[in-house]
């Protein structure tokens, strides 16, 4: 679910393609929109509360959305263009419910515990050998802001009566703004593939119908998930499960037998599968190892980027082709083999390094903050102005710090200085 | 037994301030002064201002304050540093003739009515039911008062150190105070150590002045003060020259004989104001450092050399001094040294410098681990205010870090303690684009008109200036140029058809307001001062929009209050660290509180059912 709070609350849900706003309280279907006139997302059960009737106290918008992960990145990407909306602090809706007197004292208590546990559970759940590598890297561009820092703030507060501050520190420190500035710019365009790994992995399971599917989903949750039969066409909608693929973290989606079907129900559940396995990072085709002759063309298009592996179910009852990963779902036969597979397919290495990008979308919006704050004190550079360069970094060092949660104050500053200049008469 | 309102001790430049402001808001106010000669004496280097502390200054004067317009009367050079660096950096620094200066302040305090200054020492505090009722003095005669104000700077348990020469001192040649801080220590108050020096004085004469650089002021001179229109005194010229690999030689074979580095002091000293012993062994492979002269005023036979301040021994002085070119003959009429102090950890005090577990009771200055007379000044007008406001009944004034840097520092002191001596950056401020010296009127001096603190002098001035602003706005509004028109009067802009006011010429570069003269005749008869400040709004207007919205986030944090009472040990799920940084700093606002260093967001997040919502009933 998605909330958004705040005056800007209705022309956000305008900004989703939403132009009608749904009656207060009254839950409604509507279409969501990347942008007002944009492609549609998803469709969502939209609720609408009036301040100070609501939660937070404030106009208030639920959108209660099908998508998983991809859907949710992409409306919070559409809402993150609209000026002065941002992601929400951990707890914020909270606080804000609180300050607006809608929580009393005991419902608060829980926010510490919450914000604490949030902390933690992100903390678990990424990648923690990727973890390291991403806060050393912000950790480098935050040190590299604190010393450009250092140069400007030594020139501002101690060039004018200090012969050891040398002047034109600006000039010189132009090109590592301008590194700092194209290292920021691409980690920010390689963040939604770092987002994967920490949300996760896609992995779809694509074939014929009764090929096997939901037997091979269901034998890697360890649970019935979806309902097995041998009547085609059971399987209706997506089925997602949570996996732990050798410290990934995966979602394998089980889709409907993807065929020509005349019933409307069943073609609604083949555009998603379609759509899910679109955006997959990994498709698994699974063949029957009776009838191993792929279709003619492929069930699914292979997008840029998308590994696709042709597994050969049934290999109890028939032997599979050399070229297919061959499995049992029955016997549990080749099922290893084909999880390290996956797992070694996924982890491949333009993926492990994107890991060392900050991701998730409170870190993204500082990453653009930072960004944009450079931008500012590369514009100002040249003017007669080093204090506007200064505030520009100030801004920047700051929105990195609080990806790190480290110190980007003053006497940082301060201290970085009286240690490289002798500073005093 | 005497009665006053308010009761200062100390004529130091705190005292000064807090004084004078407390008989402005019409306070009955006594200045405790063992010496009333020593009134607003310069006990290091002779000038006021400078980076950071120049804006200081500025936010003094537009409450008021002595310390502008002693320093006009008494200024022997004026200089605007950083003056190409932009407005909100910019920033005044003036050398002082040194007794012009201390009788420029006296004259102003005897000009100020309801203020007696009484040549007597305060041995120790009156308390009665754990508030402060008055003072003791040195004959034991009590003088009571509503409100005191501690501002006595190094006096506290001073002790001078020069080479292996150690004795009590406050400054050289006064008494230390002892009973003071025993009575704080007995309140259970934490006090904190530090360390401060000076460098030897010469004799002018000695110097071979005229073979050294020239170092000139500003032609003409800029006035500290608002209410100055000029400046008539004779300007002088500071010289300029260097230590050499002979000196730090000097200094290094006896590096061991110096109190800072034989282990005699123990207290923590600055960083940006080292000693010459520090400079040379921290910078070891630096082959000079630079020494400015500064003559002690006019006519004075005395030539302050800043930047080799020192607690070698004498003899030692003698030598590296005469090392140094044009000093070679030099002669030293008094020699530096090293002082160590006791100050009270700034976190016992509120944002209004009242102490918490002793009411009625304010500290300023140096007690509260700052240096420089400038941080003084700012702390001591506050001081003085919130005494003469406690005794009148009246609700306390503070600054917030978004109005004044002198609210910066003392949130700085206030919430996050020192560990050296506290010194004015510009860089400490996160609102320096607005914290300028040349709008510290702008900012404060209504608020100061409706508080009371401001004469009917300045009154009328700032009401005056506040018009002509008005009007100079109001004539560049009305300025309306086609690109063509623009291009008529020499000023280039795109040839957009679109027409343009006086701001937006102004944003253009290298237009100055003189440029607009021919478009808008009045301008030229606009003041100086006013005519500066329409430039500086019209080229910041931008940042300064951005500012005000970064303003506006900040005032949102500190309106969430936290009572000052709040028993942190009582509130579960705080770290032990947690609890002692906040019972310590007790901060006042949610704001306040996750600014201290140590407080996680988390604790932040679990201090918010404490905040006091506005309007919130008490039930």
């Amino acid at each position: 679910m998605l909330r958004i709070s705040g005056p800007a609350a209705l022309q956000a849900l305008a900004r989703l393609g939403v132009a009608r706003p749904p009656e207060p309280r009254r839950a409604v279907l509507a279409r969501l929109r990347d942008g007002p006139d944009g492609p549609p997302v998803d469709q969502a059960v939209v609720l609408r509360f009036v301040a100070p009737a609501s939660f937070t106290g404030e106009d208030l918008v639920e959108l209660q959305h099908h998508g998983g992960i991809g859907v949710r990145r992409m409306l919070a990407a559409a809402l993150g263009r609209m000026p002065g909306l941002r992601p929400a602090e951990p707890g914020e809706f909270t606080r804000r419910a609180y300050l607006a007197g809608k929580l009393d004292l005991a419902e608060v208590e829980g926010l510490g515990d919450l914000i604490e546990a949030t902390t933690a559970r992100g903390v678990r759940a990424a990648l923690s050998r990727l973890e390291g590598s991403v806060g050393r890297r912000v950790g480098q561009w935050h040190e590299q802001l604190m010393e450009l820092r250092a140069a400007v703030e030594a020139e501002l507060d101690f060039a004018a009566d200090q012969a050891d501050v040398a002047s034109g520190a600006l000039g010189r420190i132009r090109p590592d703004m301008m590194r700092l500035r194209a290292e920021l710019a691409e980690a920010l365009a390689r963040a939604p593939v770092a987002e994967r790994l920490r949300h996760g992995f896609v992995v779809t399971v694509v074939g014929a119908p009764n090929v096997g599917k939901s037997s091979l989903v269901n034998l890697l949750a360890g649970r019935e998930v979806a309902i097995v039969t041998d009547r085609p066409g059971t399987t209706r909608d997506p089925v997602e499960v949570a996996l732990d693929l050798d410290g990934l973290p995966v979602t394998l989606i089980d889709t409907a037998g993807l065929r020509d079907s005349d019933d409307p129900i069943e073609q609604e559940g083949m555009r998603r599968a379609r759509d899910k396995a679109a955006s997959a990072d990994l498709v698994l085709e699974l063949v029957d190892a009776r009838e191993p002759v792929l279709p003619a063309r492929p069930a699914v298009p292979v997008a840029a980027g998308q590994v696709r592996l042709v597994v050969a179910n049934k290999t109890d009852l028939a032997s599979a082709p050399a070229d297919h990963l061959a499995i049992s779902c029955r016997t549990g036969a080749g099922i290893d083999r084909l999880l390290a597979r996956v797992a070694a397919a996924l982890a491949a290495p333009d993926q492990a390094e994107a890991g060392a990008v900050p991701v998730g979308a409170r870190a993204e919006a500082a990453l653009r903050e930072a960004l944009v704050a450079l931008d500012d004190a590369l514009a100002t550079v040249h003017l007669p102005e080093p204090v506007l360069v200064a505030e520009a970094l100030r801004q920047a060092s700051q929105a990195l710090a609080r990806i790190t949660g480290a110190g980007a104050d003053a006497e940082d500053v301060l201290d970085r200085i009286f240690s490289r200049f002798c500073i005093g008469k | 037994m005497q009665i006053f309102d308010v009761i200062v001790i100390g004529g130091g430049h705190a005292g000064v301030e807090a004084a004078a402001a407390a008989a402005r808001l019409g306070a009955r106010t006594a200045l405790l002064t063992q010496d009333r000669r020593a009134i607003g004496r310069m006990s290091c280097n002779p000038a006021i201002g400078g980076l950071g502390r120049g804006q200081l200054v500025r936010e003094v004067d537009a409450l008021d304050g002595i310390m502008a317009r002693a320093i006009d009367r008494a200024g022997i050079q004026f200089r605007m540093l950083a003056a190409d660096k932009g407005a909100a950096v910019r920033a005044p620094r003036i050398q002082a003739d040194r007794r012009a200066y201390e009788a420029a302040v006296q004259a102003l305090l005897a000009e100020q009515a309801d203020l007696q200054v009484l040549e007597a020492e305060a041995v120790d505090l009156i308390l009665e039911e754990g508030r402060v009722r008055g003072v003791i003095d040195q004959e034991g005669c009590s003088l009571r008062a509503e409100a005191v104000v501690l501002t006595t700077g190094t006096f506290l348990r001073g002790e001078i150190h020069l080479g292996e020469e150690r004795r009590p001192a406050g400054r050289l040649g006064e008494r230390p105070s002892v009973r003071l801080p025993e009575r704080l220590a007995a309140a259970g108050i934490t006090l904190g150590r530090l360390k401060t020096g000076t460098p030897p004085r010469l004799r002018r004469d000695s110097i071979d002045w005229a073979a050294l650089q020239a170092q000139p002021g500003d032609d003409p001179p800029v006035p500290m003060s608002f209410l100055t229109d000029r400046i008539g005194q004779k300007q002088v010229e500071c010289r300029i020259t260097w230590t050499n690999p002979a000196t730090h030689a000097l200094i290094r074979a006896d590096l061991a004989r110096s109190p800072v580095f034989s282990g005699q002091i123990t207290a923590g000293g600055v960083r940006y104001c080292p000693s010459i012993e520090d400079k040379v062994v921290r910078f070891a492979d630096r082959e000079r450092h630079q020494v400015f002269l500064e003559p002690e005023g006019a006519d004075d036979p005395l030539v302050y050399p800043n930047g080799i301040s020192t607690a070698l021994p004498r003899e030692v002085q003698v030598a590296l001094v005469r090392s140094i070119a044009g000093l070679e003959r030099a002669e030293i009429a008094q020699f530096g040294y090293a002082i160590e102090y006791d100050h009270v950890d700034p976190r016992e005090l509120g944002p209004d410098l009242a102490m918490r577990r002793l009411p009625g009771l304010y500290l300023a200055g140096q007690i509260n681990g700052t240096t420089g007379y400038e941080e003084a000044a700012g702390q001591g007008i506050v001081a003085g205010i919130n005494a003469a406001l406690l005794a009148a009944g009246r609700p306390p004034f503070m600054l917030e870090r978004s109005q004044a840097m002198i609210g910066v520092m003392i949130d700085d002191l206030v919430s996050r303690g020192v560990t050296e001596p506290y010194r004015m950056f510009t860089s400490r401020s996160e609102f320096r684009l607005s914290l300028r010296a040349d709008n510290a009127d702008l900012r404060l001096t209504e608020g100061g008109i409706s508080l009371g603190v401001v004469g009917a002098e300045r009154r009328k001035a700032h009401l005056a200036k506040l018009q002509a602003l008005e009007l100079g706005r109001e004539l560049l509004r009305r300025i309306s140029v086609t690109p063509g028109e623009a291009a008529v009067h020499g000023m280039a802009v795109q040839a957009d058809g679109r027409r343009r006011d006086g701001f937006d010429l102004l944003r253009l570069p290298d237009i100055g307001l003189g440029r607009l003269v021919p478009l808008a005749p009045a301008l030229a008869d606009l003041p100086g001062a006013v005519q500066e400040q329409l430039v500086i709004e019209a080229r910041y207007a931008t940042y300064l929009a951005r500012q005000e919205a970064e303003v506006r986030r900040f005032r949102a944090q500190e309106e969430l209050a936290l009572p000052v009472d709040l028993d942190y040990r009582g509130i579960p799920g705080l770290s032990a660290e947690v609890v002692a940084v906040l019972s310590r700093a007790r901060p006042r606002s949610l704001g306040a509180a996750a600014r201290i260093p140590g407080v996680t967001p988390a604790a932040t997040a679990r201090l918010l059912r404490f905040v006091e919502r506005p309007g919130a009933s008490a039930a």
